[in-house]
């Protein structure tokens, strides 16, 4: 089985333009997709489910959503937990006041509300720039924990100062608090993540997306085109933070069930999604998904490696973990600054012309 | 080749562009003053000038970059009032830079897509969904970027991240990209500079192509004397901020005031 772009050829641009311009891709994306639903629930249980594959659908999401911003329209944010506490509290307002709603529709529902807080935070990035404008979010970040702390309001006057999902079904199953099963749960977020991957593709791939990236790239060259970058860097912002709000939402309800702002949505939150889109690729839909992948991954294996495998104890554990984790991010940024986007890149490029390459 | 509506032929050789009595200053610095000019439909226009004689001044001025403290621009027979540089691109002005300006991490045809981004429209729910009347404006588009693609003749490095084009190449794109806005008036700030004779020649040729297939008001700035005499229909001369010389060519050439700017004038007690 060789990959191969020979004798695949386009005759009209919609074909050219498409997602997977090459056969091989797009068997391969529909194969994984149909593994991803079909076999994938089967094989669950509980540890799995929630150690490592619910964190890496809804940070999956979350690093597209910051990927938007940082990646295509070069806006650095640091204000990503602050946004998924919003998309959070957005959740559990719209669960607790609308019993009936729709999972789907409250998920979206927390979406739109962070995407319009993003829209007032992504104001001042018209006229700040880099790491100023990364100071500016994380202004937002300590703001919106600190409100969320601070107005009892947003957790419906709880004493504990904490957020409850309660129960909610889906077509007769559970998926939030304590009786959802693994495999309802997971095809849950999974398809609200294939559905906004499949969003930001078809924004990114368009006028939209060219537009973020001229502004990103040269942005006096943009304007003289006629993109109007405060219109540019504001849908960046709301679309950004849409996807992020979207994750806030699964993480409090579909993942944790329950949430205590500091410890959920802290700086470190931020960080790591941050980490994500760098390690993955800024600017690379794929990228996103590969450095979710690499950063919920890399601490589990670690940890199984050390704890389980050689029978370290844990707190050594844990601290080895960190160094590693910290050098490898540090290895990856001197070593290949654009990502396993760009390995994946050069592994395909070379697979083109594998074995014979002459 | 890319259709024009006839609305833009009707009169060639009436007025485009006209700039009155421009005076713009930064601080204490003057960077213009008092200029007067206008551009006809269908010329090619040649600003030409020693450094810092306010060449690219005047062209932010144009541009909507500059907003000058005195004196008016009329495009199209309407004044303008201080409009923004995206407004503009709308109105039909189109440039490239001196310093090459392109959209380094995205690719030629992205480059030359993004330069047809006034003429679509499709907002971020239908892009979202793409789908539908996204994807026909994507198309259709499209279809206009490859025939600019195709009078560039740069098929071959459609799909190469422009960064990694050559000099000479990436000035092409960046003439692509302004071209793929179907401009009535295209700027062009020292389109052949660093060019080796060759692809002055290349350039020059795209120039007048531009001029007569599409029927694009051209104006532009350029050193090379040999080029700006051969190509432009009308050149004004500035230096120091004030035009010193405005004619043909060869009226040009021969004005004694550009002469001695450009050669320096004795200075006998």
């Amino acid at each position: 089985m060789f990959y191969r772009q020979a004798g695949d050829f386009k005759t009209s641009y919609r074909g050219d333009i498409q997602t997977f311009p090459l056969k091989q891709d797009r068997i391969g994306y529909y194969l994984v997709l149909a593994i991803a639903f079909l076999v994938v629930p089967f094989l669950l249980n509980d540890y799995w489910v929630s150690a490592v594959i619910l964190p890496f659908l809804i940070f999956a999401i979350a690093a597209l959503g910051l990927n938007i911003l940082t990646g295509y329209c070069g806006q650095v944010s640091l204000g990503t937990g602050g946004f998924m506490a919003v998309g959070a509290y957005a959740c559990y307002k719209l669960m607790t006041a609308f019993p009936e709603m729709n999972m789907f529709v409250v998920v979206l529902g927390s979406g739109i509300v962070t995407a319009a807080v993003g829209l007032l935070f992504g104001i001042p990035s018209l006229r700040i720039k880099g790491f100023y404008l990364a100071v500016a979010t994380l202004a937002a970040q300590f703001f919106l924990v600190w409100l969320f702390n601070k107005v009892p309001w947003f957790y419906n006057y709880s004493a504990s100062g904490q957020i409850n999902a309660p129960e909610r079904l889906m077509m007769g199953f559970a998926i939030t608090g304590p009786n959802a099963s693994p495999a309802a749960r997971y095809l849950f977020c999974l398809v609200i993540l294939v559905a906004l991957a499949v969003v930001a593709r078809n924004l990114t791939r368009g006028r939209v997306g060219r537009s973020w990236m001229a502004i990103r790239d040269m942005d006096i060259a943009a304007e003289i085109i006629g993109v109007n970058p405060l219109k540019t860097k504001l849908s960046a912002f709301a679309v950004s933070s849409f996807f992020v709000g979207v994750a806030g939402a699964l993480f409090f309800s579909v993942y944790l069930g329950a949430v205590e702002v500091t410890e959920a949505f802290g700086i470190n939150q931020s960080f790591l999604v941050l980490f994500m889109i760098i390690i993955g690729g800024l600017g690379s839909i794929f990228g996103s998904f590969a450095g979710a992948a690499f950063l919920v991954l890399m601490p589990v294996l670690l940890k199984n490696i050390m704890v389980g495998g050689l029978g370290w104890p844990t707190d050594i554990a844990a601290h080895i973990e960190f160094i590693i984790v910290g050098g490898l991010i540090v290895l990856f940024l001197i070593a290949e600054p654009h990502g396993l986007a760009q390995l994946w890149r050069i592994a395909k490029e070379k697979l083109l012309l594998w074995p014979f390459p002459h | 080749m890319v259709s024009r509506s006839d609305a833009r032929a009707v009169d060639p050789g009436s007025e485009l562009l006209r700039v009155d009595n421009i005076s713009l200053s930064f601080g204490g610095v003057k960077a213009l003053t008092d200029v007067s000019f206008d551009i006809l439909r269908g010329e090619v226009r040649a600003i030409i000038g020693p450094n810092g004689a306010g060449k690219s001044s005047m062209l932010n001025v144009i541009n909507g970059f500059y907003h000058p403290q005195e004196g008016e621009v009329w495009f199209a027979g309407e004044k303008r009032r201080n409009p923004k540089p995206h407004n503009i691109a709308y109105q039909g002005i189109a440039r490239t830079f001196q310093n090459i300006a392109l959209f380094k991490g995205m690719s030629t045809l992205d480059n030359i897509m993004t330069g047809r981004f006034t003429h679509m429209n499709q907002n971020l729910l239908m892009q979202a969904l793409w789908r539908g009347p996204a994807e026909r404006e994507e198309i259709a588009n499209r279809e206009k970027a490859e025939e600019i693609i195709d009078f560039l003749e740069i098929q071959a490095i459609r799909k190469t991240p422009v960064g990694r084009l050559p000099y000479g190449l990436q000035k092409r794109v960046e003439l692509g990209r302004a071209l793929a806005a179907e401009p009535e008036l295209l700027l062009l700030d020292e389109p052949m500079a660093g060019m080796n004779v060759e692809e002055k020649e290349d350039m020059s040729r795209f120039i007048l192509d531009v001029k007569d297939e599409f029927g694009t008001t051209i104006a532009l700035i350029e050193h090379d004397m040999g080029v700006v005499m051969d190509i432009s229909d009308r050149v004004v001369v500035l230096d120091y901020g004030k035009k010193i010389g405005d004619g043909t060519p060869q009226q040009v050439r021969s004005d004694q005031t550009v002469i001695d700017a450009y050669l320096g004038v004795a200075h006998d007690e």
